[in-house]
């Protein structure tokens, strides 16, 4: 009788474990979906562009959004806002451009991901332009400038006055090639 | 079943050849508990050594600020062998060890449920350590980057050794799950006629709470390793920002089994202190089923605090007021704990022999840790003690004086049951107050280095802190050599001393007798 209540508490426990394993995996799923949801960790779609602006200006508010742009890890590339930051109006459609050089001689594709801090404004910055929307692709010393045109929600909460928006660029040249 | 055939059980397991291969088989083809649990006792002393002098390389560097003794890159390798090993090699094997020898004869039962799984999830053990030792000698070195394994440092960063740490870490994680699944089934299906769950010794509930919380979190871990895995060769992009993933999703997976992980090396020592208070009290535990409660309770608080080890990765704020409120949570159960003890040695007839010595000192010094820890859980605090030496004194407090004073504690008591002799006394206090007096040298002073600003995990530093860092280094030289004693003391009662029977402790005290030693043979 022993052998088979251990034998039932072997294979229960092992689909435990094997329960548990499969959990580990599905945190992915679960986190990266709680955030975009939540709107928390500064998460935003890569891809997707908006509609152009339909909304009224609140002229009342006024909202400074900051920019900030890094180089992952040893990039070799010349990565700024031409414009460090702008204060603009819920609702108003704002246009810049950041300055991208490759300081390298060979050809390179880089991706740009975006952060917003607080995370909670994540949701109501929208884009209409991003050069983060898709792989961005300079020869050797080559330089652009690439446009970013968005505009901030009217519904964002009355305490967010700043938001910064920051932009790292990777280097996915070996990935893509 | 009559009385004749119970008494060959405790006696069973391969006999012992002649010559080296008669000596291998007998240690390798084992199924025996005792045998095994010797086995990892021992693998667990060996390991504390070797970790022990990782530390005590660590503490060089730092006697004096700049570079002096060690590469910086091996002073983070050490670092990070010397967490991992602690972990995985020493305090979790010397607790499976104590529980392979204690479980079957506390509940009454001839051996563990599953013999041979159980020989298994021990072999598994030092190759896995080889594995991952072998790390330090492969080119580009071995693990940097501290045990928490955070990515990209341990994916776009790390050594090439780092697969065989990866590969390690399954291993370690197969063998604590088999392991875990064992003691479930020997404690839920062997128990002694009589002996209902209200009645098991608190050793083995911890144990059993123990094994549960293990079953759910290592296959966590080694689902995280294999993410890293993937991320380094397979390209997959989990925590990599430029394909789309998030490097902080490694912490949440990371301390999702991390913080559990505490309560598995902590645990099994509430229940060594729950077995050698009374008795040395010669009172019966205060609050049994408190502390059964009690532990429960820990053990299903600790899957939802994993993130106060991460209030400063920009956590939203109602998220770090609810871990905060969690962690703090925690310290009621572990209150009553600490309450309970002290009640059981209230107008107790105590004596203070080493493992006494040993566990009243635990008492006092992981509720010390423990109350750093609350400080800790405070989110506008924690900004400033993150990452620093106030993090290491308090987890140190914890594990150090906390679990490590606990397996001496239990190693004391039982040893003269495991050997028939009994250890010698005047070492074993030697022992207890060189290292409770240098394990204050070493980690008191941390709290201050942290508040002051000193990083954890840099193998330099300000110069300001350079006579509080000797005083650090001073103590880890006298703690760790007085371990020599504790070794020294082991084989020499493994060798010989004076006889005693298995009621070495109980003929000082009211005891357990029945249920613990001689329950195999007057229950079947």
């Amino acid at each position: 009788m022993r052998k088979s209540q251990h034998r039932r508490l072997l294979i229960l426990l092992s689909f435990l474990t094997l329960g548990m394993f499969g959990f580990g995996f599905a945190l992915v799923p679960i986190y990266n979906s709680l955030c975009k949801t939540l709107g928390i960790n500064g998460k935003i779609e890569l891809t997707k562009a908006e509609a152009a602006n339909p909304l009224d200006i609140d002229q009342k508010r006024r909202i400074e959004v900051e920019f900030v742009a890094s180089n992952n890890n040893t990039l070799q590339w010349f990565f700024y806002p031409k414009t460090s930051k702008v204060m603009i109006h819920p609702g108003e459609t704002a246009k810049l451009e950041f300055y991208a050089e490759n300081k390298t001689n060979h050809r390179m594709i880089v991706q740009a991901i975006p952060s917003i801090t607080p995370g909670i404004a994540a949701k109501y910055l929208k884009k209409t332009e991003c050069f983060c929307f898709q792989q961005q692709q300079l020869n050797g010393h080559e330089a652009m400038n690439m446009p970013l045109i968005f505009h901030v929600d009217p519904d964002l909460p009355e305490n967010v006055r700043t938001i910064t928006l920051a932009y790292t660029l990777f280097d996915v040249t070996d990935r893509l090639s | 079943m009559n009385p004749g055939t119970a008494v060959t059980y405790h006696d069973h397991g391969p006999e012992q050849g002649r010559g080296f291969i008669g000596f291998a088989k007998r240690w390798l083809y084992t199924t025996n508990h005792k045998d095994i649990g010797t086995l990892y006792l021992l693998m667990a002393l060996l390991n504390f050594f070797l970790a022990g002098g990782m530390a005590l390389l660590i503490r060089i560097e730092l006697f004096q600020p700049g570079h002096r003794f060690l590469d910086p890159n091996f002073y983070n390798v050490m670092t990070t062998m010397h967490g991992l090993i602690m972990l995985f090699g020493v305090i979790m094997p010397a607790f499976t060890g104590m529980a392979n020898w204690q479980i079957p004869m506390m509940i009454g039962a001839p051996d563990m449920a599953l013999p041979r799984l159980n020989n298994w999830s021990f072999w598994l053990l030092p190759f896995a350590f080889l594995l991952l030792l072998s790390t330090i000698f492969q080119a580009g070195g071995g693990p940097n980057f501290g045990w928490t394994m955070y990515a990209p440092l341990s994916t776009k960063y790390a050594p090439p050794s780092t697969d065989f740490m990866i590969f390690a870490v399954h291993m370690m994680g197969i063998s604590s799950i088999m392991g875990s699944i064992n003691i479930i089934a020997t404690i839920l299906n062997m128990r002694a006629p009589g002996m209902t769950m209200m009645k098991l010794p608190m050793f083995c509930w911890t144990w059993l709470v123990t094994a549960f919380l293990l079953i759910a979190i290592m296959p966590v871990l080694a689902g995280a390793v294999t993410m890293m895995l993937a991320d380094r060769h397979f390209g997959t992009s989990f925590f990599e920002a430029a394909g789309g993933g998030d490097p902080v999703l490694f912490q949440h997976i990371f301390w999702f089994f991390g913080h559990p992980e505490v309560y598995v090396l902590v645990l099994p020592a509430f229940g060594v202190i729950s077995e050698v208070i009374p008795t040395f009290s010669r009172k019966r535990l205060f609050g049994y089923s408190f502390m059964v409660y009690a532990t429960l309770c820990i053990a299903i608080l600790s899957f939802i605090v994993w993130a106060h080890h991460m209030f400063t990765t920009g956590i939203p704020l109602g998220a770090e007021l609810f871990f905060m409120y969690a962690t703090m949570l925690i310290s009621v159960p572990t209150g009553i704990k600490v309450f309970n003890w002290t009640s059981t040695m209230f107008r107790g007839s105590m004596t203070f022999e080493t493992p006494m010595l040993f566990a009243v000192a635990f008492v006092f010094m992981f509720t010390f840790g423990g109350l750093t820890g609350l400080m800790l859980s405070l989110v506008p605090a924690d900004y400033q003690y993150q990452d620093t030496y106030f993090v290491v004194g308090h987890f140190h407090y914890v594990l150090v004086p906390g679990v490590v004073f606990a397996l001496m504690a239990g190693a004391y008591y039982w040893l003269p049951k495991w050997t028939g002799h009994m250890y010698n006394e005047t070492l074993g206090k030697w022992h207890f107050w060189l290292s409770t007096i240098s394990v204050n040298i070493l980690f008191f002073p941390m709290h201050f280095l942290g508040l002051a600003g000193m990083p954890r995990r840099i193998p330099d530093y300000a110069l300001q802190f350079t006579n509080f860092n000797q005083i650090i280094s001073i103590g880890a030289f006298i703690f760790g050599f007085s371990q020599l004693l504790f070794a020294w003391n082991v084989i020499k009662t493994i060798r010989g001393g004076v006889k005693v029977d298995d009621r070495v402790w109980e003929r000082i005290s009211w005891a357990r007798v029945d249920t613990e030693f001689t329950s195999a043979l007057s229950f079947i």
